[in-house]
C-alpha cells in the first residue's frame, strides 16, 4: 500500500494510505482516547471521546473511523478537544449510576480512568431523569446492570459479530435506548453460551461475572469440607495481568503458592483433567474412524461451543464427543477415585476450579455432570475472581516463591498445557491419536500447521494408511461458517476442533480485562499462548497418554480408555435447545 | 425489564404464514431487507409478536435481537395486536395541558394495559396519539372513528361503557 504524507500535532508523518486518522496516531506513539472503538468489530464513530482537529473539516472528526489522506493536518489535544470530550464524559456521566467505590471494575473502568485523566471534577454538571433500568441476574454466569451502560455497543458487537450468537441489541430509542435481548427476556431465556466476550468487550462495570468467591470463602471456613482446587491450563499465562504483569507472563508457581496460602486443602492442575481428556477423547476418535462411528468427530471441551452447538446445531450433536470437559473429569476423579483413595464421602468435599472461561459456571450446573451422585465441579471462579480472592487476603503476589502443584492430581503433561490456545486440544489429541493408530514411536510431536489464532485452520496428516483430515476454529462466528461448509458438504473433515472464544481459552470471557486501548492494537490471544507453547516445548512429557499419572488411574480404576467405568466417570450427554 | 411478549395468544394461520413466506423469499436476497419484510408482516398480521418475528429472523438469518431492535425503534411497528375498538388519546401540546395525560392515565389504569397493549379479550387497544387537529376540542380522544372532546378522566368510565 503507498503511503501519505500527513501532520499530526505539527510534526510530519508517512503513513500507509487508507487507515484512519486513529490507526495513524497510535502507529507513532500518540495516544487518542476512545471508548466505542473495537478495532474491526465495532467502528461506529458514536461515542465521540475520539474527537480530533481536521485542518479545513467544519466540525471535528472521529479519529477511529476518518481515514487519513495526503496532506491532512491534524491536531489530537487542543484545548477545544479537552473541553469537547471532557463534556461528553460529563453528558455520558449524567445517565451513569457512579457507585464507583463498590464496583467490580473500580480502578479498571474506562469511563472512569477518562474522567480522571480530563479532570472531571463536577460529576453531576448535568442532572435530571435517569433511563430506567433492571438489573439482569437470570442467567447462572453474569450480571447486566444498564445503569452503567454507556451504550457504546462493544457487547453487542463482540455477541454478534465475534460470536455470531447475536442475542443481545439496543432496543427502543432516545432516552429509552438500552441493551437488551429480544422481547426484553431474560438472558437465562434466550440461546447466550454463556461465553463471556461481552463481558470482556465491556469499559464499565455493567457487565460482570457472577461473584462467586463468597462461597469459596465459605468452603474454605467451614472444617467439615475438604476443598480441593484446579486451575485451567490458561490461568497460569494470564493470571499475572491482574497484578500488574506484562501480558504473556507465566506464573505458574506464584499461582499455586497464592492458592496453598489461601487455605486450599490441595492445588491441582486441571491439565491433568485435559491429559484424561486426550486419553479417552483420542480413543474415542480411534474407534470412530475403525468402526465406521459419526465423523467428523467435534470436540467439547468448550462449554459454550457446546451450549452453541446445542442451540444452533442440533444435527451435529452426536458428532460432539461424549467426553466431559477437562474441568468435569477432573471434578469427576476427585470425587470417585481420590475420594476413594482418601477415605472421603463425596459429599464433604468442595471441588473449586479456576477458570478462564463464564461458560464454566454454567456447565457446572450441566444435567449428567454428576459422577458420584453429586456435581464433579462445586464453584468456577474466573481469573478475576481468583485474583480478587488474593487481593483480598493480603497477599503480595509478586513477592510469592515459586511452589509445585500438589501430587498426584498436579502431575500433567505438555499436551495438557496447551489446551488452553486454539489448536491446542487437536494438537494434544493427534500426539496420542497417531501413536495409537500406528502403533509407532511419533518422533516429532509439534504439530505447527493447527498453531496460531487464526480463526479458522485446516490440516491433512497421512496415518496408518488413511488421510486423517482435521479442522480448527475458534471464535463461534467461524465455528458457524465452517459447520455450515460441513452441512452444506462443501468441506469434510475427520476431527473438528472448537473453542468458543476468538483464540481459545488464554481469550476466555473469565480472563483478566484489557482496556481496549491494550486490545485493540496486541494479539492478547497469541502473546499469553505462547508462554504455553513454551512452557510445552521445556517439557520432558508431552504426551497426555505416557503420563503417570495416567497410568495410576487406569491401571486402579478405569482399566482401559472407553471402558463401562470411564463412560460412567468420564463421559456425558447433550440436548437439543431453541435457536431462539 | 419486564418481557414485552404479548400475553394474547397468537392466532395466525396457515394462509397468513404462506403470505409471509413469499414475502421473506421475494426479499432475502436484497441488502436491507428486514424493514420492508417487517412492514409486509405488519400488514400481514396487524401486529408483530415473538412468532412473526421468529419468523422473519429465521427466514432472513439475521439475530432475532436485530429483528426486535428494528420493530421497537420505528414507532409505526407493534408488538401487540390492536381492539376490536381502537382508542388513541391525543398527548399533543394542546391537549396536553389540557389534561389529556390524565385521561391517558386513567384509560389505562381502567384497561389494565400500557401504552400500545391491548387487553386480553382483544376488545379495546390503547394507543397515544399526536395531535388530531381538534385542538378546539381538546383534550380528545378517538375509539375507531368517533371522536369525544372536552374530556376529563371521569368521562372515561361513559365511554367506554358505550363499547362493553
Amino acid at each position: 500500500m503507498e503511503n501519505v504524507n500527513i501532520k499530526i500535532n505539527g510534526m510530519p508523518y508517512s503513513v500507509p494510505n487508507g487507515i484512519t486518522i486513529l490507526e495513524a496516531c497510535q502507529m507513532n506513539g500518540i495516544r487518542v482516547p476512545t471508548l466505542c472503538y473495537l478495532k474491526e468489530i465495532n467502528e461506529i464513530g458514536a461515542c465521540r471521546m475520539c474527537v480530533v482537529e481536521v485542518k479545513g473539516a467544519r466540525s471535528l472528526a472521529a479519529a477511529c473511523v476518518y481515514p487519513v489522506n495526503d496532506g491532512m493536518e491534524v491536531t489530537t489535544n487542543s484545548p477545544a478537544l479537552q473541553k469537547s470530550r471532557k463534556a461528553t464524559l460529563e453528558l455520558l456521566l449524567s445517565n451513569h449510576n457512579r457507585s464507583c467505590l463498590s464496583c467490580v471494575r473500580s480502578g479498571d473502568c474506562e469511563l472512569q480512568r477518562l474522567c480522571h485523566e480530563y479532570g472531571v471534577d463536577n460529576e453531576e454538571r448535568y442532572t435530571g431523569e435517569k433511563t430506567p433500568s433492571e438489573i439482569d441476574d437470570s442467567a447462572p454466569h453474569m450480571y447486566r446492570d444498564n445503569s452503567k451502560c454507556i451504550l457504546c455497543r462493544r457487547c453487542v458487537a463482540a455477541c454478534d459479530k465475534l460470536q455470531s450468537v447475536g442475542v443481545i441489541g439496543a432496543n427502543q430509542r432516545g432516552f429509552k435506548t438500552h441493551i437488551g435481548c429480544a422481547f426484553d427476556q431474560d438472558l437465562a431465556d434466550v440461546a447466550c453460551v454463556s461465553c463471556g466476550q461481552c463481558i470482556v468487550a465491556c469499559p464499565t462495570g455493567a457487565l460482570s461475572e457472577k461473584d462467586d468467591t463468597d462461597k469459596v470463602w465459605a468452603a474454605l471456613n467451614d472444617p467439615t469440607k475438604h476443598v480441593v482446587v484446579n486451575t485451567a491450563p490458561s490461568i497460569r499465562v494470564t493470571l499475572g495481568e491482574a497484578f500488574g504483569m506484562p501480558i504473556g507472563t507465566n506464573v505458574t508457581g506464584k499461582m499455586v503458592a497464592a492458592l496453598r496460602r489461601l487455605g486450599f486443602a490441595k492445588v491441582f492442575d486441571t491439565d491433568v483433567g485435559a491429559d484424561l481428556t486426550i486419553v479417552e477423547e483420542a480413543n474415542e476418535f480411534v474407534e470412530r474412524v475403525q468402526n465406521g462411528g459419526k465423523l467428523p468427530m467435534i470436540t467439547s471441551c468448550s462449554p459454550g461451543w457446546v451450549k452453541f452447538c446445542e442451540h444452533n446445531f442440533p444435527d451435529f450433536i452426536d458428532n460432539l464427543s461424549s467426553c466431559k470437559s477437562p474441568q468435569q473429569m477432573f471434578g469427576a476423579v476427585v470425587k470417585t477415585w481420590y475420594a476413594e483413595k482418601n477415605g472421603l464421602d463425596p459429599k464433604d468435599i468442595v471441588v473449586v476450579s479456576i477458570m478462564p472461561c463464564t461458560a464454566k459456571k454454567f456447565e457446572v450446573g450441566r444435567d449428567d455432570e454428576d459422577a458420584a451422585g453429586v456435581p464433579d465441579v462445586d464453584i468456577a471462579l474466573t481469573t478475576r475472581e481468583l485474583a480478587r480472592m488474593i487481593n483480598r487476603a493480603g497477599i503480595e503476589f509478586a513477592a510469592l516463591p515459586d511452589e509445585e502443584f500438589d501430587v498426584p492430581l498436579g502431575i500433567a503433561s505438555g499436551a495438557g498445557h496447551i489446551f488452553g490456545a486454539t489448536g491446542g486440544v487437536m494438537e494434544a489429541a493427534l500426539r496420542t491419536a497417531v501413536e495409537t493408530l500406528t502403533g509407532d514411536k511419533l518422533e516429532k510431536l509439534d504439530f505447527t500447521d493447527v498453531r496460531g489464532t487464526k480463526g479458522i485452520k485446516e490440516a491433512s496428516y497421512h496415518v496408518a494408511g488413511i488421510d486423517v483430515k482435521v479442522a480448527v476454529v475458534s471464535g463461534l462466528a467461524n465455528a458457524r461458517a465452517l459447520l455450515e461448509k460441513v452441512q452444506k458438504g462443501e468441506a469434510e473433515y475427520h476431527f473438528i476442533e472448537v473453542m468458543a472464544c476468538p483464540g481459545g481459552c488464554v481469550n476466555g470471557g473469565g480472563q483478566p480485562t484489557q482496556p481496549a486501548s491494550v486490545r485493540n492494537f496486541t494479539d492478547l490471544a497469541g502473546i499469553r499462548a505462547k508462554a504455553l507453547y513454551d512452557a510445552d516445548a521445556g517439557l520432558e512429557l508431552r504426551q497426555s497418554h505416557k503420563s503417570p499419572v495416567m497410568k495410576v488411574l487406569y491401571d486402579e480404576y478405569f482399566g482401559k480408555p472407553g471402558s463401562h467405568k470411564a463412560h460412567e466417570v468420564l463421559h456425558t450427554t447433550y440436548v437439543a435447545r431453541s435457536r431462539f | 425489564m419486564a418481557s414485552t411478549k404479548s400475553s394474547i395468544p397468537f392466532t395466525g394461520t396457515p394462509e397468513q404464514e404462506r403470505e409471509l413466506m413469499a414475502v421473506i423469499a421475494e426479499h432475502k436476497e436484497q441488502q436491507g431487507a428486514l424493514m420492508p419484510v417487517l412492514q409486509k408482516a405488519q400488514d400481514i398480521y396487524g401486529y408483530l409478536p415473538i412468532e412473526v418475528q421468529e419468523m422473519v429472523a429465521a427466514g432472513l438469518g439475521v439475530p432475532l435481537e436485530e429483528v426486535y431492535g428494528v420493530s421497537t425503534f420505528y414507532s409505526q411497528f407493534s408488538l401487540f395486536p390492536k381492539g376490536e375498538y381502537r382508542i388513541s388519546v391525543c398527548l399533543g401540546t394542546a391537549c396536553y395541558v389540557k389534561g389529556s395525560g390524565a385521561v391517558f392515565d386513567r384509560l389505562s389504569e381502567k384497561l389494565g394495559i400500557k401504552n400500545g397493549e391491548c387487553t386480553a379479550d382483544k376488545k379495546f387497544s390503547l394507543d397515544a396519539c399526536r395531535c388530531i387537529g381538534a385542538c378546539g376540542l381538546a383534550p380528545v380522544l378517538t375509539v375507531n372513528d368517533e371522536v369525544y372532546g372536552k374530556l376529563t378522566p371521569d368521562d372515561v368510565d361513559k365511554i367506554l361503557a358505550k363499547y362493553a
